[in-house]
């Protein structure tokens, strides 16, 4: 059970206020029409999946209804960090303990 | 391999049972093999053994990291259902569902499956759309499958309320009689057991830490305890680990892995002799033999490698299974666990070639590979033998992502996960 920090709300919530919304990052290609079938399928269906660290997106669906990034363990299940949309995670794969503790 | 039988049984009662032969052996690798599977799970294992019964290819090993059987093979719900809505699939798990059939005999070992019958709960009126429209396309596949009205269910189930005073009433149901429950373990050590009959090895406690490719083509697998162990050709059969041997292979999966929980609840007496299913409050219900009530529901929203899950998905698997049997409300729940699903986006599993020659991969099913078990290594062996895809596996190429024919099977399976 995750108690997850909404940074609009500014305060810590349980999981169930919350909705885990896949991979974070993700960068819809400026001309779609100018992909091929790979470029295209993989902007679609192929996600990063590690065992480790892992940027994703969540929203306060029970709260505020914002989107925002979180940083977490997929192993561990620790969540590393939380930023919001738009801005860079400091804690990154092979640099785990940037930013943290 | 000593076959077991009730003389067998009764020989052995008379040295009080102490001289039983191993079930399988403990080698030590060879060098190089024809065939190396990784990942020691039913699927896996089934694989092994249709490469040795069907195809006569015995120089085979399946490595595993932990033990035989000890991943999602032990943590599912043991349901067994072929009631999909498209063909393609379909035709897989149906193909599955015939071997289940004669799978104890053709195993000389029983696999406990039992053919008790699967209900698949309407509560709306477009759950009951979706389940005529199943119906009919699994009865012109050649399944059995009946759309059943609340009295008719009451019939089959009376402790469910079936009444209209539920918040979700209970409108019809799908029925496949055929549908059942196995034993899960049994299945694994069984295929293993068959296997280890005709030579394969099984290399338990052992992990694959790197693959080994030479011009695009894999050569071999590079263990922790064994170092480099040669193969000419290698299927991955690893379910929730499978995008971590892609990344060795140096590709990517369209898979994310989850944490799936389900639980049981303490022994009672037999109250529930059939499956019970529900789309929409979520959840499912069994009884074993020993008398749990065996329950699950769906995954969790986030992508996880720890084998465990959170509790408020939990709460709504009980919500959703004191909803449709309040009597169950005060059975206690004696154990609850995860397991780590390997899910596609279109809720399909992915049988395919993969960029790399020679090395083949059977993953991505999710939430529902165990009712698949027979089949999926049946047709997996075919294609490792032949090093063409089965035609049944054809379809579930992991390529389809990119040429966008996707099989939906999202809900359409009678439960979404």
């Amino acid at each position: 059970m995750f108690y997850i920090y909404c940074p609009h709300c500014g305060e810590h919530r349980e999981e169930e206020e919350f909705h885990a919304k896949g991979q974070a990052h993700i960068v819809r290609p400026i001309d779609p029409a100018a992909c091929d079938d790979k470029a295209w399928g993989e902007y679609l269906f192929f996600r990063k999946n590690p065992r480790g660290l892992h940027h994703e997106l969540w929203i306060h669906a029970a709260g505020c209804r914002k989107f925002f990034n979180m940083t977490r363990d997929t192993v561990t299940y620790e969540i590393k960090e939380i930023y919001k949309i738009g801005e860079q995670p400091s804690v990154v794969a092979g640099n785990k303990l940037a930013g943290n503790k | 391999m000593q076959r077991y039988s009730g003389f067998g049984l009764l020989k052995h009662s008379l040295t009080h049972h102490e001289n039983w032969q191993r079930v399988w052996r403990n080698p030590t690798p060879k060098k190089e093999y024809d065939v190396i599977i990784i990942g020691g799970g039913g699927h896996g294992l089934a694989t092994a053994y249709y490469l040795a019964k069907e195809h006569g290819i015995t120089n085979v090993a399946v490595i595993e990291k932990g033990y035989l059987g000890g991943g999602n093979t032990a943590r599912n719900t043991t349901i067994v259902r072929s009631n999909y809505l498209w063909d393609e699939s379909a035709h897989l798990y149906e193909h599955a569902m015939k071997l289940w059939e004669g799978l104890s005999q053709d195993l000389n070992y029983n696999v406990m499956f039992s053919q008790r019958g699967v209900l698949n709960l309407g509560h709306t009126l477009q759950d009951m759309r979706d389940i005529q429209r199943r119906v009919s396309a699994n009865r012109l596949n050649g399944i059995d499958g009946e759309v059943l009205d609340p009295q008719q269910i009451k019939e089959i189930v009376p402790h469910m309320d079936c009444s209209d005073n539920t918040r979700y009433p209970i409108m019809g149901a799908s029925w496949q009689p055929r549908g059942g429950v196995a034993r899960h373990d049994a299945v694994a050590w069984g295929f293993a057991r068959g296997a280890d009959a005709y030579g394969v090895d099984m290399l338990q406690e052992t992990e694959v830490v790197d693959l080994v490719i030479e011009d695009g083509a894999i050569v071999g697998v590079k263990t922790n305890k064994y170092g480099v162990i040669k193969a000419g050709r290698v299927g991955s059969v690893v379910a929730g680990n499978s995008g971590v041997i892609a990344k060795m292979a140096g590709f990517d999966l369209p898979i994310e892995s989850h944490p799936l929980q389900a639980m049981v609840s303490e022994p009672i007496k037999p109250i529930l002799d059939t499956v019970v299913m529900s789309n929409h409050v979520h959840g499912y219900v069994s009884q074993s033999d020993k008398g749990d009530l065996v329950i699950g529901a769906g995954i969790d929203g986030w992508n996880g490698y720890g084998q465990r899950g959170s509790f408020p998905t939990i709460e709504h698997t009980m919500q959703a299974i004191v909803e449709l049997f309040p009597i169950f409300s005060r059975v206690r729940l004696n154990r609850q666990w995860g397991g780590i699903v390997d899910t596609c986006p279109d809720a399909c599993p992915i049988i395919s070639k993969t960029p790399v020659e020679n090395l083949f991969f059977n993953c991505g099913w999710g939430t529902g590979g165990f009712k698949a078990t027979p089949g999926s290594g049946h047709v997996f062996a075919a294609s490792l033998a032949t090093g063409e895809m089965h035609p049944m596996a054809k379809p579930f190429s992991m390529f389809r992502f990119h040429d966008g024919a996707l099989i939906d099977e999202h809900g359409a399976a009678g439960v979404a996960h």
